[in-house]
């Protein structure tokens, strides 16, 4: 659909879409109330839905973190750049159950969200867009616990903490990207959902959520390091550390060529997204 | 553009059947994709890529052809038999689902409701839902805002507007859904039978609200089966038959069209086979015909009495049933609405005391002489379980027929007899004084 401002009536014009779309970010923008009251709903129905409300964005990596202790850290003895194994799994456990959480529920955004747009019309990119924001109130109460660890064991934030917020983006822009992609192929391919648990998992262990980057270098020398980084997950995730626990300078090199694949996949993303849209209303 | 929506040539294909070859998995397509790389991939790949032969009988045209403009301020009707292609078309300009081909022009910000609600979560409160539904209408925060007092006010649920809506009757809910819906405003309205829903009071109130929306000048394009609401708001009215447009008219027109065409069709009876009749593994409807005077017509005159016959098998033994009509004219006046129970029927309808067997059987309604006026009717046909009233076969619009005038009726009179019924009453006078 075109969008045209002819004077001060708005002319749309309905017809086969063929190719490569366009996206309209203006009109994105146009329905920012309802990106705003559909995180809200995200928000509030998950938390009164259960006894411990927020407590949940806390219990899940928290979890996680004192089962990867004691297997990993404990029984493996892997390596953690000597830090204490636990708060170097909970500094990378907090933006990967970010990252993980919002791909899940955004792959299965489109699926759950049906009811609405076959009933009428609004942008679609809103619907995967808006677990990746919502889970961001998730990611924030989990931080809260990240610092009373640091105190805990004594390390102090150092000052590249005013990078977070670089990485906060660079996470929202890869969850964006990979939720775009799979939700838009969900809803098409039913067998997408199933996978996800599977793909989830498989990530994380691709990720340097539970071991350390210098295991890649060690093993297969920098190079490998510099494909490595084309997970954007990997620069996010190294970047955390560093910024929060000092141990090692802010990993510029990864982070970059994550950016530029973060880019790509958002990129992509957004016009794969696009060009199924047609046929979202059709298939659902 | 000085209309309000051009419509040229719209036309929308599905795909239907065909599951063998599509594929709905992601390693399906992939697997396939490897076998055969170039017309497997593209064929599997999208729902929406056809040949270029058209209909294959694997693709069914929900809408073909289509061109109509609508002015601005104007309410038009869109009707026809289920199937018509009404949603679908409604869909498109709603720009829920893309065109085949063709295309619509709109010049005017939409907002479509086809469904009551739509959004609404049941943890949050009637407040919360009501900004929800409201934005996925296409309404902005501060519009709603601005609003929100009058759509509470509307809606008659004040008390309960805090208190999670997973509370609420469904009653409740529809007026509070309606009543955002109701307050939208924009250019062009497109409304998809959503009337059929709530109570009868708040029913006028909305239609009374719809009413001024398009008095304020308001295009309204308004797709129902009630030809009633459809006769009241619509000026103008498009009558759609298997995705094409039969006519575009005054609605008044469009109606008696509608109407007419299925006189037309039919010769008085329709009769099924039973694989392909009307029903399921209860009850299949056989065979329905309209007799007067001894034989099947669909033309009686109303000064003979009209026969409605329905045959119909019954498939589960020991079954206590209960067989009713709805007869509608031609506005979308319900005229009556009765059933062979006691009560209901002149005379006793015997097998309506037993429980049915197995086997096929035949109920008929005797429609008096000198009841009806001369028009067009069609039949909604019902049968129930006895015992709660549960709508085991539901028909709506089985048959229709055409009452003619009778000239023992009318003598001299030439001119038009209105009248939803036209009986024969008892008139006397007498010299008092």
């Amino acid at each position: 659909m075109i969008n045209k401002k002819v004077s001060h009536t708005k002319i749309k014009i309905i017809e086969p879409e063929v190719g490569w779309q366009s996206i309209d970010w203006m009109e994105l923008y146009e329905y920012r109330d309802l990106l705003y009251f559909l995180i809200l709903r995200d928000i509030k129905s998950i938390y009164k839905q259960t006894v411990l409300g927020f407590g949940w964005a806390i219990i899940r990596p928290v979890f996680s973190m004192i089962i990867f202790s004691i297997i990993f850290g404990g029984l493996a003895k892997i390596p953690s750049d000597s830090i204490p194994y636990p708060i170097f799994s909970y500094a990378a456990l907090i933006p990967w159950t970010y990252f993980s959480s919002s791909m899940t529920f955004s792959t299965q955004s489109l699926i759950s969200g049906k009811a609405i747009f076959t009933k009428v019309y609004f942008p679609r990119l809103i619907i995967p867009l808006t677990p990746v924001l919502s889970k961001l109130v998730d990611f924030a109460i989990s931080f809260v616990l990240l610092f009373v660890l640091m105190a805990w064991y004594h390390i102090a934030p150092t000052i590249n903490i005013i990078w977070i917020p670089v990485l906060i983006l660079l996470m929202i822009l890869t969850a964006s990207g990979i939720g775009m992609w799979l939700s838009a192929m969900a809803i098409q391919y039913r067998d997408i959902p199933h996978g996800i648990q599977f793909l989830s998992q498989l990530l994380m262990y691709a990720a340097p959520v539970v071991w350390p980057v210098s295991l890649i270098s060690e093993k297969f020398g920098e190079t490998a390091i510099l494909y490595y980084s084309l997970y954007p997950m990997v620069g996010v995730i190294e970047g955390f550390r560093s910024a929060l626990l000092g141990h090692n300078p802010m990993p510029w090199d990864i982070l970059g060529i994550g950016t530029i694949s973060a880019t790509f996949l958002f990129i992509t993303g957004a016009y794969y997204f696009k060009k199924k849209e047609s046929i979202f209303a059709d298939v659902a | 553009m000085k209309n309000a929506i051009k419509v040229e040539n719209l036309s929308k294909r599905y795909r239907i059947g065909m599951k063998e070859e599509l594929h709905d998995t992601f390693v399906g397509s992939l697997v396939s994709w490897v076998k055969s790389p170039l017309s497997n991939f593209r064929q599997v790949q999208e729902l929406s890529k056809f040949d270029k032969n058209g209909d294959t009988g694997n693709s069914i045209w929900a809408i073909k052809d289509v061109s109509f403009e609508v002015e601005h301020g104007q309410v038009l009707g869109i009707i026809g038999g289920n199937g018509a292609g009404k949603s679908t078309l409604l869909k498109i300009l709603a720009g829920i689902t893309k065109p085949t081909e063709g295309r619509a022009v709109i010049n005017g910000r939409i907002g479509s409701l086809l469904e009551v609600g739509t959004g609404f979560h049941p943890e949050l409160t009637g407040r919360e839902n009501l900004y929800l539904g409201g934005t996925i209408l296409g309404m902005k925060k501060i519009e709603i805002d601005n609003k929100c007092d009058e759509i509470i006010d509307f809606s008659g649920i004040e008390k309960f507007i805090d208190t999670p809506v997973k509370r609420y009757s469904s009653g409740m809910r529809i007026r509070l859904a309606f009543s955002v819906a109701a307050h939208l405003e924009p250019e062009i309205l497109l409304i998809d039978e959503v009337l059929a829903v709530g109570d009868i009071d708040f029913q006028k109130k909305c239609l009374g609200k719809m009413d001024n929306l398009s008095k304020g000048g308001r295009t309204v394009v308004f797709v129902s089966h009630n030809l009633l609401a459809v006769n009241d708001l619509c000026s103008n009215g498009i009558l759609l038959e298997n995705g094409r447009i039969l006519i575009y008219d005054k609605v008044e027109n469009a109606i008696k069209y509608y109407m007419e065409g299925r006189v037309k069709r039919g010769v008085g009876e329709h009769i099924w086979e039973e694989e392909k009749a009307p029903g399921d593994n209860r009850i299949k409807l056989k065979a329905i015909r309209i007799k007067s005077e001894g034989s099947i017509t669909n033309t009686p005159s109303l000064e003979n009495e009209i026969d409605i016959e329905i045959d119909y098998w019954n498939y589960i033994d020991n079954m206590g049933l209960l067989v009713g009509v709805h007869l509608i004219n031609s506005t979308g006046v319900t005229v009556f609405t009765s059933a062979n129970f006691e009560g209901a029927s002149l005379i006793r309808d015997n097998w309506f005391y037993k429980n049915y067997p197995k086997g096929l059987f035949r109920t008929i309604c005797k429609i008096p002489a000198f009841l009806l006026n001369e028009g067009i009717y069609t039949v909604h046909l019902y049968i129930n379980k006895k015992l709660d009233w549960a709508v085991i076969l539901g028909q709506k619009d089985v048959i229709g027929f055409r009452v003619k005038d009778s000239f023992e009726m009318r003598r001299d009179y030439t001119g038009k007899w209105t009248g939803v019924i036209r009986p024969k009453l008892g008139w006397f006078t007498e010299k008092i004084d």
